[in-house]
């Protein structure tokens, strides 16, 4: 966990007081509704169909208990009792009132959670691999950057006006889990051959309308040289980037029409010009940081405890078991995940019951810290696998053991028309009937790893891009309509869906969905080989023969 | 519009001269970039100092040459979401070390001063009179500081750094 001290809260209180004033302007009808809308963005406020909706920014996903608690509160005192996990490392409430929204973000503020830049053109919450600190293998913990990188880009003076928003993604693991490729700026923490710490840069990446996989612009970075890096290639990107259009302003779009060499030459140039001044990172200042995080004093445990042997008898608990446990760095311990998608249920939601529940099983089995996936998930960073057991059932008590994470119910969704006024067409409800069709926890362990992705319109909140199978809702002739993709992928292989062919109707989406798995069942070479490897072999044709063929 | 300079609504001494409008023979003139471009000797050589407004979609280094002489740099803010004019501003103060006058001009808002303050403005035709009168207040709002810009205001990390020394020293 980091933990905040004075000086960042003092920010978070003064940027609270800042936007009670706003409001209080709003409310007295001193600012018009088209003055506030810029304001109430830099501060993770939208309106949506039915009512304002309130982003609260989860920076790299790390949560402790007090935290988790605090946004129960939030969700039962000002909202409608439940939150909403998004693919950013963020949550949001649907049903705020303006007029409560200072007491809500003062109530965050008291356990050091903002929601700052969680919306309009500036830099979003950096994002980073839920299983970061924890995961095996890691470089080094990239949440000691992404929170440099988080206090550099709170309320920057020159890029709190970009042409669009502009998304940072941080990974320290050779395995991407942060999904940096499709970022404004992904990292990757990497050694040198001189062994020297230092990141990967790229950048470009981004879904939307105009897909692209990031490029890389720089191979190796220092890490004292990080933040001068990244305000060069935003400099060149608030002064070059379009801003005639919105669909054309990310800086996705200015690296693709200027070429990626013609870019990476730009920022190099704006970069040797202020590379060694006050942006430069000292190991004393990174050190302060580091020395911030604390980790737990884990105790000295068995890989195979009785407790977990036992139990394995149990094959309920090893269905869950062999979904959601995953390994930890330290021996005796495991990463659990933990599906907060149920048959039936919008992808993503917690009530705040299960928040509360879900802290109170942290504090007893997670040294207090619970971590967001950007697939909608969360996850208990530090359990002892003799807990696994007894933190099964008390999971299974409040709806929170589905054991389903990777598989083909553990859908990413976005809200969609049920919420977004920017939707074309609904999301949760083919979600939730997809998670029904394929309830039967033994069929989808058969079909293994799948990731579906639905986004209700072309902003592509849902991923559906890079989804092995992608779901996008579109609109024509006042029906709604859905395209298929397969073979995206989000990793670090990352890669971009095939359309399979024409949109079909909103009451077919699941049998055509139901069309494909049966056809990958049928087509893969081996029992493990996953989904997304017989589309990559076999290409979309034979899928598209299936789907079409009788339609 | 009121012009707040110093913190305070001050009167604007530069008479603002359209182009094509005829310049007055003596005084002190803020005039476009392009009419400032077509002649600078021919205005240099006016009694009274000449300011330019510059737009925020042409490059600062054109204007280099000339700082050292200039009354004010006027940057434009076309609409309260456009900021590139915050990328001039910190280019002219800390790479082109430019100590004049730096004005922000168009739809300048309260809630933009703490931003232009770093970014190095130091005047402000601020579009609203309430806005204006709030200035001193307003841009008291903030005392924490997460980025080094030009105005010198410590930032936080640097604030951490002496506050660890001076524990460290007994302090």
């Amino acid at each position: 966990m980091y933990a905040y001290d004075e000086i960042d809260r003092t920010l978070v209180n003064e940027r609270v007081a800042e936007f009670r004033d706003q409001v209080k302007r709003r409310l007295s009808g001193e600012l018009t509704e088209d003055e506030f809308k810029m304001l109430r963005l830099q501060n993770g406020v939208y309106l949506q169909l039915h009512a304002y909706m309130f982003r609260v920014a989860i920076p790299y996903g790390t949560l402790s208990s007090r935290q988790l608690r605090r946004l129960a509160h939030v969700a039962r005192r000002y909202d409608r009792g439940y939150g909403h996990f998004t693919t950013r490392q963020n949550i949001q409430f649907n049903w705020i009132k303006l007029a409560e929204l200072p007491d809500a973000l003062a109530d965050l503020a008291e356990v050091g959670i903002h929601a700052m830049q969680t919306s309009g053109n500036n830099t979003r919450n950096v994002t980073s691999d839920q299983w970061a600190g924890v995961a095996p293998g890691e470089i080094e913990d990239p949440r000691i950057w992404s929170e440099i990188l988080r206090q550099y880009t709170t309320l920057h003076p020159e890029f709190s006006f970009l042409p669009r928003k502009f998304k940072f993604a941080i990974t320290a693991s050779a395995h991407d889990r942060a999904a940096i490729k499709i970022h404004d700026i992904g990292l990757r923490l990497h050694k040198n051959e001189a062994g020297e710490t230092g990141f990967e840069v790229l950048v470009g990446g981004g879904l939307g309308r105009t897909p692209f996989i990031g490029k890389t612009i720089k191979p190796f970075v220092h890490g004292c040289d990080l933040l001068s890096y990244v305000e060069a290639i935003m400099r060149v990107y608030n002064q070059y980037g379009r801003r005639d259009n919105i669909y054309k302003a990310r800086i996705k779009i200015l690296v693709h029409e200027l070429g990626i060499e013609k870019f990476a030459a730009e920022v190099e140039e704006e970069w040797q010009q202020m590379r060694d001044g006050s942006l430069k990172l000292d190991e004393e200042v990174v050190e302060d940081i580091r020395s911030r995080f604390s980790y737990p004093a884990y105790e000295k445990l068995p890989h195979m405890p009785d407790e977990l042997r036992k139990a394995a008898q149990d094959p309920k608990f090893e269905a869950w078991r062999t979904n959601s446990v995953f390994p930890h760095k330290v021996q005796g311990y495991a990463i659990t995940a933990i599906s907060l998608k149920p048959v039936g249920g919008p992808p993503g939601d917690a009530t705040a019951d299960q928040m509360d529940a879900l802290a109170d099983l942290a504090d007893k089995y997670s040294f207090g810290e619970i971590r967001v996936g950007h697939e909608q998930n969360l996850a208990l960073p530090h359990v002892a696998r003799r807990d696994l057991p007894a933190l099964w059932k008390a999971l299974d008590k409040i709806g929170l053991a589905t054991p389903n994470v990777n598989l083909v119910s553990d859908i990413i969704a976005c809200p969609g028309l049920d919420y977004c006024s920017l939707a074309n067409a609904r999301s949760i409800p083919i979600a939730q009937e997809l998670t029904r069709r394929f309830a039967n926890h033994d069929t989808a362990n058969l079909i293994g790893r799948l990731h579906i992705n639905i986004s209700g319109c072309i902003n592509a909140c849902g991923h559906h891009h890079v989804g092995h199978i992608g779901i996008l809702g579109v609109e024509k002739n006042g029906e709604e309509f859905y395209q298929i993709t397969i073979g995206g992928r989000a990793d670090e292989q990352a890669e971009l869906g095939t359309l399979i062919g024409p949109a079909v109707k909103y009451g077919e989406v699941a049998d055509v969905i139901e069309d494909i798995v049966e056809a990958y069942l049928a087509l893969r070479a081996r029992p493990d080989e996953l989904f997304v490897d017989t589309v990559k072999r076999l290409g979309v044709e034979p899928f598209r023969e299936r789907v079409y063929a009788t339609r | 519009m009121p012009l707040v300079k110093g913190g305070k609504i001050t009167e604007d001494p530069f008479v603002h001269v359209a182009d094509g409008a005829e310049l007055p023979p003596e005084g002190r003139v803020l005039v476009s970039a392009a009419r400032f471009l077509e002649d600078p000797e021919a205005l240099f050589a006016r009694s009274g100092k000449v300011s330019v407004t510059w737009p925020n979609n042409r490059d600062v280094d054109d204007l280099v040459p000339h700082l050292d002489r200039l009354g004010a740099v006027a940057l434009v803010f076309p609409t309260f979401r456009d900021g590139r004019a915050y990328s001039q501003a910190r280019l002219l103060r800390e790479r082109h070390l430019y100590r004049g006058e730096l004005r922000a001009t168009g739809q300048v808002l309260r809630d933009q001063f703490v931003f232009m303050l770093r970014a190095g403005f130091d005047a402000f035709d601020v579009k609203k009179q309430a806005d204006a009168e709030a200035f001193a207040q307003t841009v008291q709002r903030y005392s924490v500081f997460y980025q080094p810009t030009g105005d010198g205001r410590i930032t936080a990390l640097h604030r951490r750094m002496q506050l660890r020394h001076s524990e460290s020293a007994g302090l």
